[in-house]
């Protein structure tokens, strides 16, 4: 294999120069996302000092964290941060298992896309919050309508995603599946899942997204735990530290969610390039 | 010998017309008579392929008749447009004929009929290169000791072990179409069937990986159906030469190669006979791609081979 190894090393030659480069810049660049935002929580901190912004709307970060707290101390943040999260995770696998499978039929079958496609994006435009009443409506108060929201907007990106991932698979993949004797189901695991994998996880990081902005809805309306009943309540109490507590601990959530979702893309897309 | 009809229609294989339109008699080493002992591996009776286009009907194949011994390595050339690849998944199963008929004799019970080298990356971007090599093993169900055998056998000659946990995106193009290779191999069908497997490469992979192809061949002989658009190529490593008209297309010439096995792919490009041979097909062909051309510009509009393809029956 002498001249096989020829390309390789060139290959190698050029990324051994391009990591070092690429790894200070990662350094600094992890730096300055960590400074950017302390550095707005101390101007802030020092605008409420000097009096400079209304505290009543713009609280100190420290009184922010002091009422963070005491709130985890007496075990009312974690109540409601777990009956948000319990909500999201059998919401997020309601409508994740539903949507793979569509999606991988639909972007298989050229008849069932056919049929189904007009229904999927046609009713995709509709603003999903725009569907809480009626999802009350049907599913009452109890925890289903809130974990139904969140299966809707999991649905809905998945689904799309899905099948555009399937359909975008060179077709010749399938013949060598069908010369190599693979069967139907066999195609569908070998081919179709793994080939639409990326845009698959596409998909379900949209959709966690999505699924995090409506439960926090879903809850201000019509629930009493959750960080979204958290929120309004704080608002109807006028506990305007409640509230940014409440604002953190869901950014803080969602960037788990997006960390977490990228581990996963990594270990069932080991064969792409590190994203 | 147990025959199966690709269309389903079986068919008994009579080879008493084997070598009949075998043409270039002073390239013969062979005599026609001699080849006409050795079984049929491959049969092609009047096979035609048309596709319907919005312009009207396009013949891609058009009646072709084509006899294949047993062991043989037989190469397709022909100018781009001349149903080749056409026939070659008419071969494979993957299209039907429009008329006529296919039969491939099986030997053994169990054995895959034929198995595809493809052009272009055509392995799974999502498999090591392990389980690209075991693909058509594990989708038949093979034992999995005997899968570790025979795909361990196949990346050792293939020079991938060092490899065999590595996805494609790592490997250079000459590295990925040996997985092909290995894995179509590594699946012992009774046919292989090569669909210009290197014509992406450069030139000195190419050369490294006609050896190392034929080195692999030599120790099970199996029937080869090759098609390229490489007369070099078609004279180092087969057997006997289609030349093929440009489209409608149909057999032109059949050439046989007298060269021994095994061979050297550098030293026989030495001999003066290779030139001889390289001469006398490029006579053959020179025809046929002018008039492709002469077609192409005729008819830019349904150029590709992909918009005729759509339009079968």
């Amino acid at each position: 294999m002498v001249t096989s190894e020829m390309p390789a090393e060139v290959g190698t030659k050029g990324r051994a120069q391009r990591p070092k480069r690429r790894s200070g810049g990662r350094g600094r660049d992890s730096a300055l996302a960590v400074l950017t935002p302390v550095v707005l929580l101390l101007v802030w901190e020092l605008l409420v000092r000097v009096d400079a912004v209304d505290a009543r709307f713009f609280p100190a970060p420290s009184a922010i964290f002091e009422q963070m707290l005491t709130m985890m101390s007496s075990g009312e943040l974690w109540d409601h941060t777990v009956a948000s999260l319990r909500r999201l995770f059998i919401g997020f696998w309601l409508g994740l298992v539903p949507a793979l499978l569509l999606g991988v039929v639909m972007g298989l079958s050229r008849s069932l896309r056919a049929a189904i496609s007009p229904l999927v994006s046609g009713t995709y435009p509709i603003p999903k919050s725009a569907l809480l009443p009626l999802i009350l409506l049907i599913f009452g108060l109890g925890e289903m309508s809130k974990i139904v929201m969140v299966a809707i907007g999991v649905f809905y990106p998945v689904v799309l995603n899905t099948m555009a991932g399937v359909l975008q698979i060179q077709p010749m993949y399938y013949d060598v599946a069908k010369n190599f004797g693979a069967r139907r189901w066999q195609v569908f695991r070998t081919v179709a899942l793994p080939g639409a994998m990326p845009s698959i996880m596409t998909g379900v990081e949209l959709g966690a997204g999505l699924g995090l902005i409506l439960i926090a809805i879903a809850e201000m309306v019509g629930a009493n735990s959750g960080l979204g009943f958290m929120i309004w309540n704080a608002w109807e109490l006028y506990s305007v530290e409640t509230m940014y507590v409440g604002l953190l601990v869901i950014a803080l959530i969602g960037y788990g969610l997006a960390l977490l979702l990228g581990q996963v893309a990594r270990i069932v897309t080991p064969w792409q390039a590190q994203r | 010998m147990a025959g199966t009809a690709v269309t389903g229609k079986r068919v008994p294989i009579d080879s008493t017309d084997i070598g009949r339109n075998t043409v270039g008699a002073e390239t013969a080493a062979v005599a026609p008579t001699k080849r006409q002992d050795t079984d049929v591996k491959v049969a092609v009776r009047a096979v035609a392929k048309r596709f319907d286009t919005r312009s009207g009907t396009v013949t891609a194949l058009d009646e072709l008749t084509l006899d294949i011994p047993r062991g043989q390595f037989f190469m397709i050339v022909g100018p781009s447009g001349c149903g080749k690849t056409t026939l070659l998944r008419i071969l494979a199963g993957l299209e039907d004929p429009t008329t006529g008929e296919v039969e491939v004799g099986t030997a053994t019970e169990g054995r895959p009929e034929n198995s595809m080298i493809f052009q272009g990356d055509s392995i799974f971007p999502w498999m090591t290169v392990w389980d690209n090599a075991s693909y058509g093993l594990r989708m038949r169900g093979v034992p999995s000791g005997k899968i570790r055998e025979v795909v361990g056998h196949y990346l050792d000659k293939t020079g991938l072990t060092a490899f065999r946990d590595s996805y494609p995106h790592q490997l250079s193009g000459g590295m990925r179409q040996r997985v092909s290779i290995a894995r179509a191999f590594a699946n012992d069908p009774d046919v292989l069937l090569m669909d210009e497997p290197f014509s992406a490469l450069d030139e000195q992979n190419k050369t490294l990986l006609q050896s190392e192809l034929l080195r692999i061949w030599d120790e099970t002989r199996k029937t080869v159906v090759f098609i390229t658009h490489s007369v070099d190529e078609a004279v180092t490593l087969g057997d006997r030469i289609m030349v093929m008209t440009s489209r409608p297309g149909n057999a032109k010439a059949f050439v046989e190669v007298p060269f021994e096995r095994p061979r050297d792919v550098l030293e026989l490009r030495h001999r003066p006979e290779y030139g001889d041979i390289v001469y006398d097909i490029w006579q053959q062909l020179r025809d046929e791609v002018e008039r492709s051309q002469q077609a192409q510009a005729a008819a830019p509009a349904r150029r590709g081979r992909f918009g005729l393809r759509r339009g079968g029956r």
